[in-house]
């Protein structure tokens, strides 16, 4: 859809090759491309503007190191600056407190509230080992409440039933006690959703919010959201004790600007992702993911930063040696390959680092080639350091062996075989391609991966 | 501002398009009403001009389209009638108000769009509407997959006392809509509104569920469905450009539906699309009461968006 960043700061970023400083006038057109990918990421203006006028006064007077170019040196500036903004640490719930802990859910009509809500909901039962109790406040949008009920009973939580005839505040006082009586260890409370210039809406949810006590106030934004994120961002975050951001239907390919508004804005972190409509699509939230998503620049810099702080550096090297040869690829190199990518976020996490490949596709197909990546590992585990360094001697009984050593199947042991062939036959071609065409080589290759 | 579920008061349509709108007129009014004047724009103005388009969403490229316009037409009339004009002429070939063509009954409409951007909503509202106009309406609840979708499709079929033809959730989407073609064309309705699951432009397996879903209504009327609804929330981003092109590529878009436009969001985003890909904006909604639809007016978008004078 949108021109790449990498694409048009490509012409910028030459004129300032060869520069051994950053300043004002070098890195000035660079900026503007940042700002527009901003823009175009749905990140508000006011905040744009902030941001910019913070990286320049960081990136001015930076010594450019020798590796890098001074426009990639700019970039790395902008990254640092955007996962800084967005928060170094993936932040948790904080649930500890004397149970029932009560969690508010708050936000614009169709954002996300009522699914997350069961999403919540079944992360805290599966992951956390919780009671969870859930009800609903929407007593305004037909069927919301049944629509809260079918889900807890997916989901596995106990369900407390409200009326679209009653008020909200006496739902929730009612829930709460029955949540202190039933010894439930959270309640998640859903409620309807409102416009934040809606008064008496908004003043609802203020009474809800002190009934309840809530120990997280999150707000629900739908990661396709535009501009508008500021002002609704802020009304509700001086409404509210807001604790934290759940941004939905990231498994979309908006930019999610709208995270950043929402961030600058509330000062509030993103404890979560909705990646999917299911009960299941909840991530924990990866600010460098978000961060090169909105810069949509198919980040090689970060990819290359990311390699250089994870990969153990000789094994990099002993394996481009082996790459440039053209030759010596065994199994070994294979699997340090796929840890290696792994150390790295993942596939979902390298796929929107690289340039030219589609976007990340849906969260169930990368889940499957992330297992499907696991266990290849595991295969070339059970096998000894010789199979390993010539893979032809692996025949009948040793492919049995090691089927039965990582728990698979000899099928499986033949596809990694064959798989394995065609890789070196393509490190072959690529000679010293490097990382990147080697990624972008496995495309297909790798069964249950969807690129 | 009333709150959802409360009487909506009568002011007569327009004094309630421009009560609604309001805050969106407002928002940018205050952006506007700094840059009066008339004469040759300066960089400043411009600037001011530049960063009120954005904020309401127009992407940059439409801006910087508008804008470019504006510099080379504003005289004597100002700047702030220039881009009034360059506005509206952008948005003005997208009203085209949605008709019930006769020689098509039942006359079949597939709503479709991104998940919560106000479809089924819209759809009790137009059921309203089209009942009031004397069509005889149908519904279709072939949203099979959000829990208690096809309940609150129902609610709004006995808000408006029209039938809903359901089958159970997780029911084939296409078997629902087949199904309901067939009643509506049974009893003679004039109309059939099909409400559909949202989904994200990008799930393949999904838009091919909604190609299906029109490849089923054809062969019962190779003429269906009359009209493609696309539902925008008024708050969307840039990516309603790439829902429009992914929607249009797979059930060929004919109409837009912009929603919510009772809170400060202003919608910008469709002149971008106007830009691209002009389809005609059939209504917008302002409010959650059966009442809060309206027939999309250009001047009237316009207009509130960027007020004439004060
Ligand atoms: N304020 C306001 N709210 C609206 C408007 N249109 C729809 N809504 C609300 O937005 C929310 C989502 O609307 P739905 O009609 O359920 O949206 P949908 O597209 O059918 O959603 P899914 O089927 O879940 O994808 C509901 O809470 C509606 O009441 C509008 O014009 N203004
Ligand atoms: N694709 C996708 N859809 C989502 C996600 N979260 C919610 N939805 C859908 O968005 C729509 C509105 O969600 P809902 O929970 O009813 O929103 P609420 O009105 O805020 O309670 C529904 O169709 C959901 O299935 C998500 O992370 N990804
Ligand atoms: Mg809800
Ligand atoms: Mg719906």
């Amino acid at each position: 859809m949108f021109e790449n960043l990498t694409g048009r700061l490509q012409t910028t970023l030459k004129r300032l090759r060869g520069e051994a400083r950053l300043t004002e006038d070098n890195i000035a057109e660079a900026l503007r491309e940042v700002r527009m990918a901003l823009l175009e990421a749905d990140v508000a203006l006011p905040v744009v503007k902030t941001f910019i006028d913070d990286v320049r006064s960081k990136a001015v007077g930076q010594d450019v190191l020798t590796s890098l170019t001074p426009g990639q040196a700019v970039i790395k500036v902008v990254y640092d600056a955007l996962v800084a903004l967005m928060g170094e640490h993936n932040e948790r719930l904080h649930l500890a407190v004397r149970p029932p802990a009560v969690v508010l859910m708050a936000g614009l009509q169709g954002s996300g509230k009522t699914t997350s809500t069961a999403k919540l909901a079944r992360y805290l039962i599966e992951r956390e080992k919780k009671s969870v109790m859930l009800v609903s406040g929407d007593v305004y949008r037909p069927a919301a409440i049944e629509q809260l009920q079918r889900l807890a009973s997916q989901v596995g939580a106990q369900f407390f039933p409200s009326q679209p005839d009653q008020k909200p505040a006496d739902i929730a006082r009612a829930a709460l006690e029955q949540a202190r009586v039933s010894a439930s260890d959270v309640l998640i409370v859903d409620t309807a959703g409102r416009l934040h210039v809606d008064a008496p809406m908004m003043e609802e949810i203020r009474a809800l919010q002190s009934i309840l006590n809530p120990v997280e106030t999150l707000f629900v934004v739908d990661s396709m959201t535009g501009q508008d994120a500021v002002n609704t961002a802020k009304v509700f975050n001086e409404a509210l004790p807001l604790t934290g951001v759940i941004l939905t239907k990231t498994d979309g390919d908006a930019r999610g600007g709208a995270a950043l508004s929402v961030r600058q804005v509330t000062g509030k972190p993103i404890k979560f992702l909705g990646v999917g409509e299911k009960t299941d699509a909840l991530e924990p939230f990866h600010p460098e993911r978000l961060a090169s998503r909105i810069l949509g620049m198919g980040d090689v810099l970060s990819l290359v930063e990311q390699a250089q702080r994870t990969v153990d550096q000789d094994k990099a090297q002993q394996l481009a040696r082996k790459i440039s040869k053209g030759s010596g690829f065994d199994l070994e190199d294979f699997r340090d390959q796929l840890l290696q990518m792994e150390k790295m976020g993942g596939i979902a996490s390298l796929m929107d680092k690289m340039p030219g490949l589609p976007k990340t596709p849906d969260a169930e197909q990368l889940q499957q080639g992330e297992k499907q990546m696991n266990r290849l590992v595991a295969i070339i585990n059970s096998m000894t350091p010789a199979e390993r360094r010539k893979p032809d001697i692996i025949r009948g009984s040793r492919k049995r062996r090691i089927a039965a050593g990582s728990g698979t199947q000899v099928q499986d042991v033949n596809r990694l075989l064959k798989q394995f062939t065609e890789m070196q036959t393509m490190m072959k071609r690529f000679g010293k391609g490097g990382m990147q065409k080697m990624l972008r080589g496995l495309k297909g290759r790798l069964p249950g991966m969807p690129f | 501002m009333t709150s959802p579920g409360s009487a909506p008061q009568s002011t007569g349509l327009f004094g309630r398009l421009s009560d609604r709108l309001s805050a969106t007129r407002r928002a940018l009014a205050q952006g506007f009403n700094e840059l009066i004047g008339a004469g040759q724009p300066d960089a400043a103005v411009l600037e001011d001009l530049e960063a009120t388009l954005l904020q309401a969403d127009v992407g940059i490229d439409a801006t910087a389209r508008i804008l470019e316009t504006v510099k080379q037409s504003s005289g004597s009339a100002g700047t702030r009638a220039a881009l009034r004009q360059a506005l509206l002429d952008l948005i003005r070939p997208c009203q085209q108000p949605l008709a019930i063509d006769a020689a098509h009954r039942p006359y079949v409409i597939m709503v479709v769009g991104v998940n919560g951007a106000g479809k089924t909503t819209t759809i009790g509202k137009l059921a309203s509407r089209l009942k009031t106009e004397g069509h005889k309406v149908m519904l279709a609840a072939a949203d099979t997959f959000r829990a208690a979708a096809v309940e609150q499709l129902k609610v709004w079929g006995s808000r408006n006392d029209v039938p809903v033809i359901a089958q159970q959730t997780g029911a084939d989407a296409a078997a629902v809509a087949h199904d309901a073609l067939q009643a509506a064309q049974a009893r003679a309705a004039d109309v059939l509104i099909v409400d559909t699951a949202g989904r994200l432009h990008t799930q393949s397996g999904l838009m091919d569920e909604l190609k299906k879903i029109q490849r089923v209504l054809q062969k019962l009327d190779a003429t269906a469905p009359h009209e493609v609804l696309l539902v925008l929330d008024a708050g969307i981003g840039q990516n309603a450009l790439a829902q429009l092109e992914h929607f249009h590529a797979a059930v060929g878009v004919t109409g837009l539906a912009l929603t919510k436009l009772d809170g400060t969001a202003r919608g910008g985003v469709v002149f971008a699309m106007a830009a691209k890909r002009p389809v005609p904006i059939r209504f917008i909604g302002v409010g959650e009461g059966i009442d809060d639809l309206r027939v999309f007016d250009a001047v009237e978008f316009v207009e509130a968006l960027l007020p004439n004078g004060d």
